[in-house]
């Protein structure tokens, strides 16, 4: 009995710090809470904008003016590269290995991503407003420990698990010799990949998930709604600002992921090479600093594209 | 608005900045002119070494020799002399391609060690680059030709570090490529334990015999990109000096030659249609590694690859797959020639040849002291500490005298292959040719025709040199 | 808890029936997921302590030898110190810098602050890539920062600020203004403000991030393997690597026992975390 008293206690509090929360959105309208005006606050951001500047604006634009260039890491291309205008954009966007490469890509991060990560990170983040205290903390643990485990670490744990002699899943499930990562290159990287970055996704739901009151959970319940027009009318829109969060943040990660390398070097046959990959395999493997800078560009021109999508499918939606 | 200024500060302040360093990019090592004579007297002398081997990881025999006997024998012989001299090792022991770009940077920027050992297959780039000089003009030719370590390196050997017949650094050791097979496997098939196949036709016959035995994989030949360079040089490279024509020949690169596409189709007749390998392997990421297991566990029967499995996998002390009987249960035998007769130069017999080398950093400031410290590295009284312990090819015939004796393998390589063994071009572009020979043996292993995976690899080839520099 | 509840809202037989089955369906949820999540890091629990580790989980032939060679290989045990000065390092740089930056933009209205940020996002996704290595190395040695951990803290820290000023300014945005309004009628300075209030509120964000930072700054090998030089600085994520024959193959055994050592610090950093601030994000972007 004294945990339902503990659970009204808490839909109390959260009531109230609902009322707060709106009160301060109120006063945010008229901005500047704390008196900071634009000088201080442009103080306040400096240093870390000064930073940013020399340490990330800086080379990555240096890097953006390579890929327009045949710079190589070795050989008389280093030292004497050449200007090539926009050769390597067009050697990228006509190169089947590219577009095999971009196709993977998008199949990795809507599989591993936006579905993956984002659907099991919200179901779990779901069950665990339903559980026992224990349950839900070694819940948390272990989805946690998959995303802190350094990757070097975690690849070799998903080598054992995927082995194909005897590798723990063919044992488990007897399916004999089954190459996991040769016969299923991507399935076993989307898996992989949903494993390691769940924990984001379900940490972000889960305060999200608090902040819906539950006196509107409650009321829709009573008027006999089912658990998915529930989750469609009442939950979604208290935490579509969250999703949109989520979805912009993980898609560029997982555009930016290279640690499926270590699982399939981008095998067999290319069936794995994700773009990060490509271009690791084009900047370290052949040396092809240029040609690397240049697809590093057209893949965030792809990210800011996807990002524009979601902006607009989660805004839409709001009015 | 203060804010304003500001950002308007920090774009020009790094406008102004990339205009500095966009310079950078190009220009490289031809800002310092060398100075041979520089500091020659000093009598105050720091001097470093960079070489991808690290105490208690990779390559730790290496390491070990480095810091415990190269560096204080040096140091002392120098105090002897009155010059106080002191030896630095930045170790390193990773991937080699994160360690080529870590040495490619260090050298581009002026902040490379005195010395660096660097693999012989990146001699051409890396003094395309400007990165590495001839040793003539680092050191100055007198003192370089004087050098009484040359005659003891056969020229093949010394071609690992040359780049245009230009001297680059010094080698330090080889190896070569046999084709392993298990006698016990052999006898249960009923084929004998001196064998000695004479063709690419014998191989498959008793690949074909080993066959029959239950749960054993009858022969393992690299391919694929996941082996890397295992592919090229335990691979297509010994199977393409069988047909004839070595990989490059007078500036000119062999495409999709008959000899090419007999060693493609070679490769699809043990993978595919003979079914004498396993095609999975060879895409695997650790395929090289479970092949070895495979071998040392008795369940492989045939392999081709380096001494490097003897030395330092299946050896009983040591080795990362002991191999307990490993003395009386491996057999060796010269790699044959498609048919007798048919490899490079009429030869019978085939193998390739691969090794290092230190060079010298032509920013080094002190340039005497450094090739004083080379060639003592490369002395045969140094070097001997090294493979006295550890036996191993060294580039040195008196070296190899010394320490071969008791290792039979070693001694079969040195006597037996290395005078039929091919060596890389050494050229610049030679690293990324290697790539496209090992996605070509790789489509070939998993069912391309070899007809096709050979086109393909001409059209790659095409892509790194002129057309006209192609051959068949 | 719920079948008092159950028994409590209803007696009827097909509520108890779908309340049954609705456990079912948790404890069984529930069950996949830990399977899912606990299964691969059995490995990490076992391969360590078994004499010939290989990639298979199976009953080891139990010893500590594997961590008697590592303790007993140079520099393997230090790197995990230099790990932390690194991933400390950069942590602070990050919390502090972004703390300060994330609270502004969220309190002070830019115009294009949301394109400039997400802007940076998009240009740290390139400069944590291979291609970014040439300008990378070339800037730190012509600022004199190579072989030299700060300089390391700075390219990650650099690396990661815009995802940290992007995730912290909506967590800023969350906190309810009227208490600084409170603060500020008490005459306190911005600076102030932020410490005693603003910090505070939002420590479960800031605990977060500083987890998400160190994770990031743990497991990265390229830009302090190419950075550094002096052995005595090499950090544990570059260690891990030499743990590789001449012919690249693995030495399971030190390989396992390292991959232990390497990720307790970080599960400890968490269970630290987890107790004292708690794991907890707000945010999304206010649309």
């Amino acid at each position: 009995m004294s945990e339902i008293d503990a659970d009204a206690a808490a839909s109390q509090k959260l009531r109230k710090s609902e009322r707060v929360k709106r009160k301060g959105n109120r006063t945010s309208e008229d901005g500047d809470s704390a008196g900071l005006g634009k000088g201080r606050a442009a103080a306040f951001v400096a240093p870390a904008m000064l930073l940013i500047a020399i340490f990330l604006v800086f080379p990555a634009l240096w890097t953006l003016y390579l890929g327009l260039t045949n710079y190589r890491l070795t050989g008389f291309a280093a030292t004497h590269p050449r200007f090539v205008g926009i050769d390597n954009y067009v050697n990228a966007l006509t190169d089947s290995r590219f577009l095999n490469s971009l196709g993977l890509t998008l199949l990795f991060v809507l599989g591993s991503a936006v579905i993956g990560q984002s659907v099991l990170g919200f179901a779990i983040a779901w069950m665990m407003t339903r559980v026992r205290k224990g349950v839900k903390s070694v819940v948390e643990f272990f989805v946690l420990l998959a995303w802190i485990v350094p990757s070097s670490v975690s690849t070799f744990l998903w080598l054992a698990l995927l082995d194909r002699n005897n590798g723990t899943l063919n044992t488990l499930f007897g399916t004999g010799t089954t190459a996991w990562l040769l016969q299923f290159p991507m399935q076993s990287i989307i898996v992989f990949n949903t494993w390691v970055g769940t924990a984001f996704s379900m940490l972000l739901f889960s305060s999200a998930l608090g902040a819906v009151p539950p006196t509107q959970l409650e009321s829709s319940k009573i008027a006999g709604a089912g658990a998915w027009a529930q989750l469609r009318d009442v939950i979604f829109p208290h935490i579509r600002s969250h999703v949109l969060t989520n979805t912009i943040l993980i898609t560029l990660w997982t555009f930016n992921t290279f640690t499926p390398y270590l699982l399939t070097a981008g095998g067999p046959d290319h069936r794995s090479e994700i773009l990060p990959v490509y271009i690791y395999r084009l900047a370290l493997s052949e040396g092809s600093l240029g040609q690397g800078s240049a697809v590093s560009l057209i893949m965030i021109l792809i990210n800011l594209v996807i990002a524009l999508v979601y902006l607009r499918i989660l805004r839409e939606k709001k009015s | 608005m203060k804010h304003l200024g500001r950002t308007k500060f920090a774009v020009s302040s790094m406008a102004l900045l990339s205009l500095t360093l966009t310079g950078c990019i190009g220009g490289g090592s031809s800002s310092t002119p060398v100075n041979p004579s520089q500091n020659a007297d000093a009598k105050d002398v720091t001097l470093s070494i960079s070489a991808n081997a690290i105490l208690g990881g990779k390559s730790d025999a290496e390491a070990v020799w480095i810091t415990k006997s190269v560096i204080p024998k040096f140091e002392a012989e120098q105090k002897a002399k009155g010059v106080n001299v002191k030896v630095s090792f930045n170790p390193s022991g990773v991937e080699d391609e994160a360690f080529k770009s870590k040495m490619s940077l260090a050298l581009k920027a002026h902040t490379a060690a005195d010395l660096v050992e660097l693999d012989g297959i990146w001699t051409g780039e890396f003094a395309d680059a400007g990165y590495i000089k001839p040793l003539n003009d680092v050191v100055g030719k007198e003192k370089v030709t004087a050098w009484d370590g040359w005659k003891q390196i056969q020229p093949g050997i010394q071609q690992f570090t040359s780049y245009n017949g230009q001297a680059y650094g010094i080698p330090e050791g080889t190896d070569g490529r046999v084709i392993y097979f298990n006698k016990k496997l052999f006898q249960k098939a009923g084929l004998p334990a001196d064998w000695q196949p004479k063709s690419w036709a014998d191989i498959l016959s008793a690949a074909e015999k080993l066959k029959s035995l239950s749960g054993v994989t009858p022969l393992q030949i690299n391919a694929g990109t996941p082996m890397g360079e295992a592919t090229t040089m335990q691979g297509f490279l010994p199977l393409l000096q069988g047909t004839g024509q070595p990989v490059y020949k007078d500036g000119k690169w062999q495409g999709a030659s008959q000899g090419v596409k007999d060693v493609l189709d070679f490769y699809g007749k043990i993978y595919g249609s003979a079914k004498l390998g396993d095609p999975l392997l060879q895409q695997e990421t650790d395929g090289r590694s479970k092949s070895f297991q495979l071998f040392a566990d008795g369940k492989l029967g045939i392999i081709i690859e380096g001494d490097y499995l003897w030395r330092s996998v299946i050896n009983p002390k040591g080795g990362i797959a002991p191999m307990a009987d490993r003395d009386t249960v491996v057999g060796w035998a010269k790699i044959p020639a498609q048919a007798p007769g048919k490899g490079v130069n009429g030869t019978d017999f085939v193998s390739m040849s691969g090794g290092g080398g230190v060079f010298l950093n032509p920013d080094s400031k002190y340039p005497q002291q450094a090739w004083e410290l080379l060639t003592f590295m490369n002395s045969a009284k140094i070097l001997e500490d090294k493979f006295i312990p550890t036996p191993q090819l060294s580039a040195r015939d008196d070296v190899n005298a010394a320490v071969l004796g008791k290792d039979p393998l070693l001694t079969y390589i040195a006597k037996e292959v290395l005078p039929v063994s091919g060596f890389r071009p050494g050229v610049a572009v030679d690293p990324q040719v290697s790539l496209a020979i090992e996605d070509a043996t790789g489509k070939a292993a998993s069912g391309t025709s070899g007809e096709a995976a050979a086109q393909d690899y001409e059209k790659a080839l095409e892509q790194l040199v002129d057309k006209s520099n192609v051959f068949k | 808890m719920n079948s008092m509840q159950a028994t409590a809202d209803s007696s009827a037989r097909p509520a108890l029936m779908r309340h049954f089955l609705g456990l079912m369906g948790k404890t069984l949820f529930i069950a996949l997921v830990l399977a899912f999540f606990v299964i691969p890091v059995l490995w990490l629990v076992f391969a360590p302590f078994d004499a010939h580790p290989s990639l298979t989980i199976k009953a080891p032939q139990f010893t500590f030898h594997n961590f008697e060679v590592l303790f007993q290989t140079p520099g393997a045990i230090a790197s995990l110190g230099n790990s932390i000065i690194l991933a400390l390092g950069t942590m602070i740089l990050v919390l502090v810098l972004g703390a300060l930056a994330s609270y502004a933009l969220s309190r002070v209205k830019i115009p294009g602050r949301d394109i400039l940020l997400y802007t940076l996002l998009l240009l740290s996704s390139i400069i944590t890539g291979t291609a970014a290595m040439v300008p990378t190395f070339l800037l730190m040695v012509k600022l004199g920062l190579i072989d030299s951990q700060l300089g390391v803290i700075l390219i990650l820290g650099s690396g990661i600020m815009p995802t940290v000023i992007f995730i912290l300014k909506d967590f800023m945005d969350s906190i309810p203004k009227s208490y600084e309004e409170s603060a500020r009628i008490y005459g306190a300075k911005p600076l102030r403000i932020l410490w005693d209030v603003g910090v505070p509120l939002a420590r479960p964000g800031l605990a977060t991030i500083a987890v998400w930072a160190v994770v990031q700054v743990w497991g990265n090998f390229l830009v302090p393997y190419i950075l550094l030089q002096t052995p005595s600085r090499t950090p544990a994520a570059v260690v891990i690597y030499t743990f590789y024959t001449e012919g690249g193959q693995p030495n399971l055994a030190l390989i396992s026992a390292f991959s232990l050592l390497f990720s307790i610090p970080v599960i400890a950093m968490y269970f630290f975390v987890n107790t004292r601030y708690g794991f907890r994000f707000y945010g999304g972007i206010k649309s």
